[in-house]
């Protein structure tokens, strides 16, 4: 899905966390999260700071959307 | 004088190693002796020659979630039993148990310089990561084609482990690893080439003797230059879907995807929302789907004027064994969707 929004003209940028499997289906964008079933979030932090590491993630997200690239880059946070 | 008998290591995830389902996908790797799960009909269809003397057991997110140490910890257990060929799976379309699969098969040619063979379906993500370096032998897309599996896999094993030469992909039953391999043919390849040519140009079959490989990388767009203009969108293949998943979005192999208002939603909360995505334990999206689909962060964050809006729909389907072809199917009507909308950027989740 990501390849064809991308094809279509709008910037995208792919949250996930098996990073392998997204650089090889040809994401441009990658932003590496949690886990696969809280890839935003962590149910073993408090409510406060599962939602503060969140928003650090999503922050990340758009800050590659902000960011020019050449290819495929990996935000490691 | 009887002759030893070759030694096979085989690698199951938690489900096929009979742990347990996804709410064991996150134990780490475990040694058994002997084999099980799908590794008694292996045995059976190795005969003789050949014995599991051990079984290596991983959880599906275990690996994916720390393959380096997953990796290494896996070899650990392996190394034990001493074995002439590590044969893993078949994890059939699992894509977390198709990269584990890769992964100890790699290493284990790689540290332990004995042959690794694989089984897994052509859309696994595990081929397009390891077909080069590995023998993967073709399945069907679930564990319906079991049966049909194993004796291909025998058969290769028996081969690799007696070291006799493996021919064509398609003779035994492996995915092409695109090798190419130097025989003497019956006509001069000038010739050979007119032939296609003259078949192609009357209309009748023909087959290339390399298949053109597909390049399909896009370029990336450029950034946006003003995020506080921005309409960011929200998509995920996590599965998020409103309670009682209305669309019916299926829990694997989806043929379709939602589209849902969130005008004036500021949180996707556990009453209104789960998730519909088989491949994953849903405990913790299902108690928070934000931990999916960050709304209620994204909506601060437009609050606070650091982007211009959310756009009032979120589009959502299953990433789990949905098959290529429906995956950029859906991604073109969403991106198009997107375009009329005037949507500046995408955050794409998934699980």
């Amino acid at each position: 899905m990501v390849k064809e929004i991308e094809r279509a003209g709008l910037p995208v940028v792919h949250m996930c966390t098996v990073i392998p499997i997204s650089l090889t289906v040809g994401a441009n964008r990658i932003v590496p999260t949690v886990a696969i079933p809280y890839p935003l979030g962590n149910p073993e932090l408090t409510a406060e700071k599962e939602k503060a590491l969140r928003r650090q993630l999503v922050i990340a997200g758009l800050q590659a959307l902000e960011t020019p690239v050449d290819g495929q880059k990996v935000f490691e946070q | 004088m009887a002759e030893r008998k070759f030694r096979v290591v085989h690698y199951l995830n938690q489900f096929f190693g009979q742990v347990g389902g996804e709410d064991k996908a996150n134990i780490p790797p475990e040694a058994r002796d002997g084999a099980l799960g799908p590794g008694m009909g292996l045995k059976a269809a190795l005969g003789p020659e050949a014995e599991i003397v051990g079984t290596v057991i991983c959880g599906d997110g275990y690996f994916a979630e720390n393959i380096e140490t997953a990796t290494a910890q896996t070899m650990e257990l392996v190394k034990k039993f001493n074995p002439d060929l590590v044969v893993a799976g078949p994890a059939f379309n699992a894509g977390r148990y198709g990269t584990a699969c890769g992964a100890v098969c790699v290493a284990a040619q790689e540290q332990l310089k004995i042959p690794a063979l694989t089984a897994m379906f052509a859309e696994n993500p595990g081929v397009d990561l390891y077909k080069k370096e590995l023998y993967i032998v073709a399945t069907g897309d679930s564990a319906a084609s079991m049966r049909q599996a194993l004796p291909k896999m025998a058969a290769l094993m028996l081969k690799l482990l007696r070291g006799e030469s493996i021919g064509h992909p398609d003779e035994e039953g492996y995915i092409a690893r695109g090798i190419r391999k130097n025989i003497i043919a019956d006509k001069p390849g000038a010739a050979r080439a007119v032939d296609m040519l003259v078949a192609k140009v009357k209309g009748e079959p023909f087959t290339s003797e390399l298949p053109m490989p597909k390049f399909d990388r896009v370029a990336p767009n450029p950034p946006i230059k003003d995020m506080t203009q921005a309409t960011i969108a929200l998509v995920t293949s996590g599965g998020i879907v409103p309670s009682s998943n209305p669309d019916r979005i299926e829990a694997s192999s989806a043929t379709k995807f939602g589209k849902y208002n969130i005008a004036g939603v500021d949180d996707l909360t556990s009453e209104a929302y789960e998730t519909a995505h088989g491949g994953y334990d849903p405990t913790y999206a299902n108690n928070d789907p934000d931990r999916v689909v960050p709304l209620d962060v994204l909506r601060d964050l437009e609050r606070e004027g650091k982007i211009a809006q959310v756009f009032d729909y979120f589009y959502s389907t299953v990433g789990n064994g949905t098959s290529v072809a429906n995956s950029a199917q859906f991604g073109a009507e969403i991106a198009q969707d997107l375009k009329e909308a005037g949507v500046d950027a995408v955050l794409l989740t998934s699980t």
